[in-house]
């Protein structure tokens, strides 16, 4: 099909638009060359401008002309419920287990060293995050850029409980969910209110707020500093220490075997898979609730659920404050691994990569989540090299699926009534 | 009519912003009544109806159901009073299948009831009961407003709001569905408030009917009588 006249004048300007923008970006960013003694001037370098300029430009120009002419509607696009429907079988149940039981195995396996084991807990970090985050974007369609704030918010509940009433892990995760769900209820009552994209934006900078809180606010919070030798969960009562403190029995003289660093990692492993395996569980329990129906509905359609009896304040706030309580969980681990927290843990940038990790997966798709997070958790891990590239590639990426998958790598939406529970109604 | 209206509305007058799409309007609905309010494009026959349910809210004259004043109600509140309406267009659930769409009209009422009230509506709408697994989206228009109006239908309420059920249907669908509403009416006693543009199914259906024009009730009648009133013919009937 050839592109029309019309199109094509759209395709210049957005391109044009695009080139703007990567000019006031390109100035600062490209055109100077930073010294690498103090001696040296700035350098300016006007081709890489020019340069950087030209490329978004005709990029921008042939995407635009590629969605106009080969897929002039790609946003309206009904046939992925019929492909979501075709993929709901039983094989795919099957393929979810197979790769638990995988993941379960995975530290026991003989080519499993620290650095894996640990990478493995750090994915299944976000991987609990953006299952957490995924009630609240996915299912309820709430758009939340300061998620990172309720993450926050678990990781220093649990660790000024646990260092200033020296309760234990168990002790306290439940309240640093409790804490966070909180938090989510407080600051959503305000803004719940607002739609889309001012949503967006009013939970970003609550979550910025809660972070310059946490800097500012250093009787509490150690200031950006940060509080450290935060204790480490235990098994049961058993400690993973070489030498434990008297009276207390450590893992490896319980089971009468010789210390290993490695077994806390393995037991931290567990400790996140069973956490986020609950996250997963209650997810997909909840949609067959009357409440998790009410946030799919509320999302779907906001008048007609209103017109049939939805109290759209309650339905959001608890999607709010429920989504913030996994934050919470996933905070205190998160705290305990580390042994020390900083508010520099939790910046805009880990709200965008959860983000990020829900919509690549594609909204409401739990496999789509971990797929999403192995891929911006690991490769970014792996290839240190490149880690000025992080940003780059991380944004590449998003345009490119934006364009190509506009839902998401694996969107998909399984219905919470299978026949079975409820067979057909009949009488 | 006897005894008092299930449903009064007195002088109400609603806005959008500045624009006044409703002014002074007043009507009744008596228990076990199928009422219609025809009226052209724009009339601000929808408009009444969200009044109705409080979203928007009337600025000013009062809207009555059982003789409570529900006026300044919010609409969440107003439907567990026993007030249920398939909106104009359907709004289906697109991505929900049959089943959750029907499940979430039980939420005024809780799910006490569901198998019985399920039975009910599939014996109402037989090919609901085939598409119970099918996503709402994936229905066709009629099937869509069959599911609109069931969904309704499973808060158990007392007055049922219907906006424009015939909207883009084809005539022997929308046969079908007036069929309906006649039975729901008959054989349950349901009150039913009926907003249509397509004037001579639902006058020939309705015990008593108003005509709505520039936010203004124009004429009232029984359904038969303004069905051959020369003025409805030519104003609402034309080419019928
Ligand atoms: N959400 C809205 N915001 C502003 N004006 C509206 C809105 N909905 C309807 N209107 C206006 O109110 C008037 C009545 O509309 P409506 O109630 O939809 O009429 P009908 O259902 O009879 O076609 C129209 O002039 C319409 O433009
Ligand atoms: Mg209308």
């Amino acid at each position: 099909m050839a592109p029309q006249a019309s199109s094509i004048s759209a395709a210049l300007r957005e391109a044009s638009l695009a080139a703007a923008v990567a000019l006031v970006l390109a100035l600062p960013l490209a055109g100077v060359r930073l010294p690498s003694g103090a001696a040296e001037p700035l350098a300016f370098r006007p081709w890489w401008v020019v340069a950087a300029v030209l490329a978004v430009f005709v990029g921008r120009f042939l995407i635009a002309l590629h969605i106009s002419t080969r897929r002039p509607r790609a946003f309206a696009a009904p046939p992925l419920f019929d492909r979501a429907l075709g993929a709901m079988t039983p094989w795919r149940r099957w393929i979810f287990a197979g790769f638990i039981v995988a993941v379960a195995l995975l530290p026991l396996m003989p080519f499993a060293d620290r650095r894996m084991i640990d990478l493995g807990s750090l994915v299944l970090i976000y991987v609990m995050l953006g299952w957490g985050l995924n009630i609240v974007v996915g299912l309820a369609g709430l758009l939340d850029l300061g998620y990172v704030a309720f993450y926050a918010v678990g990781a220093y509940s649990y660790t000024l409980l646990a260092i200033h009433f020296d309760l234990n892990f168990w002790e306290s995760l439940p309240l640093a969910g409790a804490f966070a769900a909180l938090f989510g209820v407080l600051l959503g009552f305000p803004v719940l209110r607002l739609r889309g994209d001012y949503l967006a934006i009013v939970t970003l900078g609550f979550g910025e707020m809660i972070r310059i809180v946490l800097i500012n606010w250093s009787d509490l919070t150690g200031g950006s500093e940060g509080i450290s030798s935060i204790p480490a969960p235990t098994l049961f009562g058993l400690s993973f220490t070489a030498n434990p403190a008297a009276g207390e029995t450590a893992f490896h003289q319980f089971f009468g075997i010789p210390f290993a660093g490695v077994h806390k990692l393995i037991f931290l492993y567990y400790l996140i898979l069973a956490l986020a395996l609950l996250t997963h569980v209650f997810s997909m329990r909840i949609r067959r609730l009357p409440v998790g129906r009410a946030w799919e509905a509320l999302r779907e359609d906001e008048i007609a659920s209103r017109a049939l009896g939805l109290n759209p304040v309650m339905v959001k706030l608890s999607a709010f404050g429920i989504g913030a309580m996994f934050a919470g969980f996933a905070g205190a681990f998160f705290a305990t691994r580390q042994g020390f927290i900083n508010p520099s843990s939790f910046t805009f940038i880990e709200s965008a990569i959860i983000l990020a990790i829900v919509v690549l997966g594609g909204m409401g798709s739990q496999m789509g989540v971990v797929c999403a997070a192995l891929v911006l958790v690991l490769l970014p891990e792996l290839a240190r090299d490149l880690a000025g590239f992080r940003m780059l590639l991380f944004g590449a990426a998003m345009v490119a699926i934006m364009v190509w998958r506009p839902r998401g790598l694996l969107s998909h939406r399984e219905p919470s009534v299978r026949l079975g529970d409820r067979a057909g109604g009949a009488p | 009519m006897t005894g008092a209206p299930l449903l009064a509305l007195r002088q109400v007058e609603t806005f959008y912003g500045p624009v006044r799409a409703l002014s002074g309007v007043s009507l009744d609905v008596h228990e076990a009544e199928i009422v219609t309010l025809i009226g052209a494009n724009g009339a601000g026959k929808s408009t009444l109806l969200m009044t109705i349910c409080g979203n928007p809210q009337a600025s000013s004259g009062s809207v009555s159901f059982e003789g409570r004043d529900i006026t300044r109600m919010q609409t969440h509140a107003i439907t567990r009073l026993g007030i249920a309406q398939s909106p104009e267009g359907r709004r289906i659930f697109a991505r929900m299948t049959v089943m959750e769409n029907l499940l979430i009209g039980t939420t005024p009422v809780g799910d006490a009831h569901v198998d019985e009230d399920l039975a009910r509506v599939f014996d109402l709408f037989p090919i609901l009961r085939d598409r119970t697994r099918q996503r709402g989206g994936t229905l066709s228009g009629g099937e869509q407003q069959m599911l609109a109006i069931a969904r309704a239908l499973m808060s158990r309420p007392r007055l049922l709001l219907l906006d424009e059920p015939s909207l883009g249907l084809a005539p022997i669908v929308v046969r079908r569905i007036f069929e309906v509403i006649g039975e729901l009416n008959r054989n349950q006693g349901m009150t039913i408030f009926l907003v249509e543009q397509n004037a001579h199914h639902a006058l020939a259906l309705a015990h008593r009917a108003y005509v709505l024009a520039n936010g203004e009730i124009v004429m009232e009648g029984e359904g038969r009588e303004l069905l051959a009133d020369e003025r409805v013919r030519s104003a609402y009937l034309a080419g019928a």
